[in-house]
């Protein structure tokens, strides 16, 4: 796609677009790419719909053993998540296709500032996000899951959602800059299976016993998991909330240094 | 010689060496995923990080009414993480022998005075192969976490043989894809079709758990009764001949029918060729 500039009238000469018109054509660039590779998308949003689906019917009694009548209304979060996350893969996919294209080398000789080749991948990635959240959370109420928390809850899904799209998009950009092949898509994928799973992602933190306990509590993820799950589990409090936007204030700072240090490690 | 003997001669080594042919590319198959560690780590790593996580996280369901008695949550879980590592096993396999087809191996192979169908049964034993051994290491490694198969030796074989007949079920259904497009990316892609089947079983949890549309897809599904025939042998001292045929009976039925798929599937490809 090629990145067109408006050029002022009378200038004669293309002036330096503004970082976030860049950001925004980086974005609708993404968008287009969902529409004209399907392929590359549809298994983010494929996967937590099944996962959704075989989850609540095979873990339900497990589920009903810890008091939480409806799975659905646990594994429904957990389900967005892994569908907002798992769209860093490709992103990260879809990097190294640039990389190896040539395409970012143009991107590179832009008249744009550096920021935006960062920012405009991390925003697109909150964007796509949206999807899966939607798509998500739409079969797991149809399936019956339950919003005692109200349009909050839905609120909190949303930012815990984007707000893990925003860091795994970080740091598999930061990967695929250094990385350069394939394998940062497959280690970011890994990379976010790992740190949702080893949290509170199949059973309340209370009913985990043994090596995974000590590691759920002080896995961030655990908090965004609450900060998500609130709203379908009851009601929306911000003990339930600062957790959550505290943890993926961090990831998120720590994933942008991450993602604009591959960034310049690419450029020397 | 008369031309009957003669003909019954050569009818002999046409036979002993399809059979050389078959071993020398089951051997090649295997030695191929012996050598990269990196193809192979998925089929080991995943189940046994899931089994590892789920006897942690699923421990105390163990004392949820209805669940079969059991040592530890590990211990059910040990079956999990045999057809686990079939699963991933076999569809790996599967992707190498598109891979083959892929890079034009296939074809030389074609070209050579080789029986067609040892192509893809050399593929397939090496699968099954790769997944028997699997069976063994995993129990040998949940061995250092206590888990026992309570059935003695004769489980350990039963466990060992029905992990490499699911191997070669499910390898085989792969293989088809394989065969018939061409293309690894085709495989792994339908791979999650395949590997829905387990969660929609009673593969990680018991049955007596599940209720409603699920509990029913559960009952019917033939995996369910594979992995229950498998963890008989693992958490009961007794066993039956029902066990065994739920252990062996339904992966070995799934790979014959399979089977006929995938040789259809050879003799397009091999028309088309």
């Amino acid at each position: 796609m090629t990145l067109t500039v408006n050029q002022p009238a009378g200038t004669g000469i293309a002036s330096t677009p503004n970082s976030w018109s860049v950001v925004a054509f980086m974005v609708k660039r993404s968008l287009v790419r969902i529409r004209r590779i399907p392929a590359a998308f549809l298994p983010s949003l494929a996967m937590p719909i099944f996962q959704l689906i075989a989850f609540g019917g095979a873990f339900a009694g497990a589920l009903a053993y810890a008091q939480i009548k409806h799975a659905l209304d646990w594994y429904a979060p957990l389900a967005c998540m892994q569908g907002a996350a798992f769209g860093a893969m490709g992103l990260a996919f879809a990097t190294v296709n640039d990389l190896q294209t040539g395409f970012f080398d143009r991107l590179r000789m832009a008249p744009a500032g550096r920021a935006a080749m960062v920012f405009g991948p991390l925003c697109a990635s909150m964007v796509r996000a949206i999807i899966p959240l939607v798509l998500v959370s739409t079969v797991a109420f149809i399936g019956g899951a339950a919003l005692p928390g109200g349009v909050l809850g839905l609120v909190t899904l949303a930012a815990a959602g984007m707000g893990l799209a925003y860091c795994a998009s970080g740091f598999g950009l930061g990967l695929a800059f250094r990385m350069r092949t394939l394998a940062a898509a497959t280690l970011t994928q890994f990379a976010i299976f790992f740190t949702l799973f080893l949290s509170t992602a199949q059973m309340p933190l209370d009913f985990i016993q043994g090596w995974v306990k000590p590691l759920a509590r002080v896995n961030p993820m655990t908090n965004v998991l609450r900060l998500a799950r609130q709203g379908f589990l009851g009601e929306v409090t911000w003990h339930g909330t600062w957790g959550g936007l505290l943890a993926l204030g961090l990831m998120g700072l720590a994933s942008t240094v991450f993602a604009v240090r591959g960034l310049r490690s690419f450029d020397k | 010689m008369s031309t009957a003997a003669a003909t019954g001669a050569i009818h002999e080594n046409l036979h002993q060496s399809a059979v050389r042919q078959t071993m020398a590319l089951a051997r090649r198959s295997l030695l191929g995923r012996l050598r990269q560690p990196a193809v192979l780590a998925p089929s080991f790593v995943f189940p046994l990080f899931f089994a590892a996580l789920s006897a942690s996280s699923y421990s105390r369901t163990k004392n949820a009414p209805g669940f079969p008695k059991v040592d530890s949550f590990l211990q059910f879980g040990l079956t999990a993480a045999i057809l686990q590592g079939a699963f991933f096993g076999a569809t790996s396999g599967a992707a190498d022998l598109a891979t083959d087809i892929e890079q034009g191996f296939w074809e030389r192979l074609i070209a050579s005075p080789v029986s067609r169908t040892s192509i893809v049964i050399g593929r397939l034993a090496s699968s099954t192969t790769i997944g028997a051994m699997q069976a063994g290491v995993f129990m040998a490694l949940l061995a250092i976490f206590g888990v026992r198969v309570r059935s003695g030796p004769i489980g350990i074989i039963a466990v060992i043989v029905s992990g490499g007949l699911v191997a070669l079920a499910i390898s085989t259904i792969m293989a088809t894809f394989a065969i018939r497009s061409g293309s690894p990316e085709v495989v792994q892609g339908a791979f999650p079709l395949v590997f829905i089947l387990m969660f929609l079983s009673s593969t990680f949890m018991p049955r007596q758990l599940m209720h409603g549309w699920f509990r029913t897809v559960v009952n019917v599904n033939p995996i369910s009764h594979i992995a229950e025939g498998m963890r008989a042998f693992v958490i009961q001292r007794d066993v039956s001949g029902k066990h065994f045929f739920a252990a062996w009976g339904y992966p070995a039925i799934g790979a014959a029918l399979a089977l006929l798929l995938c040789l259809a599937a050879l003799r397009r490809r091999l028309a088309q060729s």
